[in-house]
């Protein structure tokens, strides 16, 4: 029974001292006390996990989590501090591509050498040679040497040699992002085809796509344990929805600060107010490159803004929207959403009832690029009528978000009637979208399939 | 046994390594692969002009004395300095890729070997055309005393190389103990030069019966002693025993400490 699994890893643990001083030289050895301080960072803490003989697994988590670290105990660059790996079969890793390749060298001679790292012999490499070579796309130049080559040429040729060398088992490090669309298509139908013939693969990756393209099982490693594991679309979910928490948790504690700085300027300057309004928005757009997008904002917005008017308001007014965000189905605010998730989104205001007559509300879903995603408002709609108070919030219900995964924001705009505007507040909710399929576009089509028999 | 069955499998590495350093070492340079024999060639030429006008010993054909020798004693002692960085420089490759690690030294010393050896067809050419002569039959000879030498040069460089990963000075102290080993073996002077009270110190350096028993094959034409091979086996045996164990030990946190 044993012998079907091919790799078992039983409660391995790894740590690493952290030199806290980074001296190397005699100096750090005489003034500093003798022993030089040191962390001793726990990576792996107790990891165990089987495979069995033909399953392909990912391994998933977020950077640091120490799943690099387990690939390179699987493949024994370094060994555990506890624990044991057994691994039954010849084991290759594709973790580093083009290892000794010597630029002035021929592209053939680079295979011999690099696959020779591989642990091939000279009688494996000529048998694989054309295999290689035809991989590559690269026959014309083979004899050509590699410094005249171009940066995607070395990488295709570097990942032909690697996806070419057989093992029993296969490790995989973040690599399968090599070349053009279709080169990676090639790379991706070869690892099924290894699969395929039996090859049991271990990925370590950031796409989820391509985890659950290829790997039966996924396991998330978090802090040093298996978190969790089993299927890849249930843990993968798992960990893209928890990333998202940690994504919202991070900005909301960055924007609550910001937020409060801005507050007590519009207290200190209320005369001003639409300045501290902008610094509002701009705080809540907040991604990190704030100030390019912004402009592309602005100018946008001048063109073509929700409710179809020029210039935002010139006129003081004491309407305002006071906040804006995206829940998820719990109701749980959040700026991460998966394609395809219902939302709502919630626009909280104050309002001087005198000001209003008959206002409208005008959406715009924009890209990080400026790009228009969707814009519309409640008149285009032909709602009219809509109760406002003095002070309240209002609801969006979106059944199924569709945008492509990508960063986005929000614009939302109240007008009267008459089209003079109340309020604008610009970038006023910053998201993202991610999703499980790796489609392209602004956004999702929804469908299904319909085949003859 | 598993390790040395597990090399033998990575031979090909070994191999490719040697061939992309002695390709790679001189491309780009107008005279290419001659290098190799110019090299020692026009160390000779040096010599010969040194020794025999300037400084005179008192050995007949002392350049022939020395450069026998001397070709030995540079494979040996480039084994020793490059071999302390042979793992440092790949260590990208050490980081990232699965490989018994003792490819690498091994790898650089028989580079040496292959060094030397192409330099021996100057040697022989100089012997030649000297008017020494080559005494064809004890040639043979040769053949233990350098496999000697290689075992020896593979011990030493499983030791510096596996240090120098830990302690990064020694690439340059290394530097300094091949210029003085370089004197405290018969290189440039012969054994009988040694005083008697430190011959046993002497004696314990493992260059010097090889560099002896070089001397008696290439310039004295007589086949070296049984007693002087057999010493030289026997340290070099010890060295290699000991680098082996020394670098077993070592390798496993090398990923880290790079």
């Amino acid at each position: 029974m044993e012998e079907t699994y091919a790799i078992e890893v039983d409660h391995i643990s790894k740590r690493f001292k952290i030199y806290l001083d980074k001296g190397h030289e005699i100096k750090d050895y005489v003034t500093s006390s003798r022993r030089r301080k040191y962390e001793n960072r726990e990576v792996l803490k107790d990891v165990s996990f089987k495979v069995k003989k033909g399953e392909a697994i990912g391994l998933i988590g977020h950077n640091g989590c120490g799943k690099s670290t387990t690939l390179k105990l699987l493949t024994k660059i370094m060994y555990p501090d506890s624990g044991t790996i057994t691994m039954r079969g010849r084991v290759s890793s594709l973790i580093e591509l083009g290892a000794g390749f010597h630029p002035d060298m021929s592209g053939r001679e680079n295979i011999y050498i690099n696959a020779s790292i591989f642990g091939l012999t000279k009688k494996e490499i000529d048998r694989r040679l054309d295999d290689i070579i035809a991989f590559s796309e690269l026959e014309e130049f083979i004899d050509n040497p590699v410094r005249t080559y171009s940066s995607g040429m070395y990488m295709r040729l570097a990942f032909a040699v690697a996806i070419n060398v057989d093992a029993d088992i296969l490790l995989i490090d973040e690599i399968l992002a090599v070349g053009d669309v279709n080169f990676q298509a090639k790379c991706f139908n070869r690892l099924r085809e290894i699969k395929a013939e039996g090859t049991t693969i271990v990925i370590v990756s950031h796409s989820m796509s391509q985890i659950e393209q290829i790997c039966e099982r996924s396991i998330w490693i978090h802090e040093g344990l298996v978190r969790e594991e089993g299927a890849p679309t249930t843990v993968d979910e798992h960990y893209l929805d928890y990333m998202g928490r940690m994504h919202s948790q991070a900005k909301a504690a960055k924007t609550g600060i910001k937020g409060e700085e801005s507050k007590k300027k519009n207290k200190t300057d209320s005369q001003e107010e639409k300045t501290g309004k902008t610094k509002n928005a701009e705080t809540a757009g907040d991604t990190g490159k704030a100030g390019n997008v912004k402009s592309f904002g602005t100018a946008d917005h001048a063109q073509d803004s929700p409710g179809q008017n020029t210039e935002p308001e010139t006129v003081q007014r004491n309407t305002r929207i006071t906040r804006v965000c995206l829940c998820d189905r719990d109701g749980q605010e959040k700026s991460r959403f998966r394609c395809g998730e219902p939302v709502q989104l919630r626009i909280a205001y104050q309002a001087d009832l005198s000001e209003l007559d008959n206002p409208l509300i005008g959406l715009k879903f924009i890209r990080n690029d400026a790009l228009v995603c969707y814009g519309t408002n409640t008149e285009r709609e032909q709602i009219r009528n809509i109760p406002f108070h003095e002070k309240g919030t209002l609801y969006c219900n979106i059944e199924r978000l569709n945008l492509a995964p990508g960063e986005y924001w929000i614009d939302v705009a109240f007008r009267n009637f008459d089209m003079t505007a109340l309020d604008y507040a610009e970038k006023c909710c910053c998201f993202q979208m991610y999703s499980t399929v790796n489609e392209i576009g602004v956004a999702r089509l929804d469908h299904t399939w319909q085949f003859e028999d | 046994m598993k390790k040395i069955s597990e090399i033998y499998h990575y031979r090909t590495m070994i191999a490719s390594l040697i061939k992309r350093d002695l390709r790679g070492r001189y491309k780009g340079s107008v005279l290419g692969f001659a290098w190799t024999f110019l090299n020692p060639l026009l160390q000779l030429l040096v010599y010969t002009m040194v020794f025999s006008t300037i400084m005179r010993a008192g050995i007949e054909d002392y350049y022939l004395f020395l450069f026998v020798a001397l070709i030995p004693w540079i494979f040996f002692s480039s084994s020793l300095t490059g071999g302390a960085s042979c793992i440092w420089v790949q260590k990208e490759m050490v980081k990232k890729i699965y490989f018994p690690r003792e490819v690498l030294p091994i790898a650089h010393v028989t580079c040496q070997l292959v060094n030397m050896l192409l330099s021996f067809i100057i040697v022989f050419a100089a012997l030649l055309v000297s008017g020494k002569g080559v005494k064809v039959t004890i040639l043979w000879y040769l053949i233990p005393v350098i496999l000697v030498e290689y075992l020896l040069a593979i011990g030493i460089a499983f030791i510096s190389s596996s240090l120098t990963v830990y302690f990064r000075d020694l690439e340059h102290i290394l530097g300094i103990v091949a210029m003085a080993w370089q004197f405290l073996t018969p290189v440039m002077y012969s054994v009988d030069m040694v005083p008697d009270s430190v011959m046993t110190i002497f004696m314990m350096n493992p260059m010097t019966p090889i560099i002896t028993a070089y001397r008696d094959i290439l310039y004295y034409k007589q086949a070296p002693q049984l007693s002087t091979l057999g010493h030289a086996f026997g340290l070099g045996i010890v060295f290699l025993l000991f680098g082996w164990f020394l670098f077993g030990r070592l390798e496993r946190h090398f990923a880290e400490e790079l």
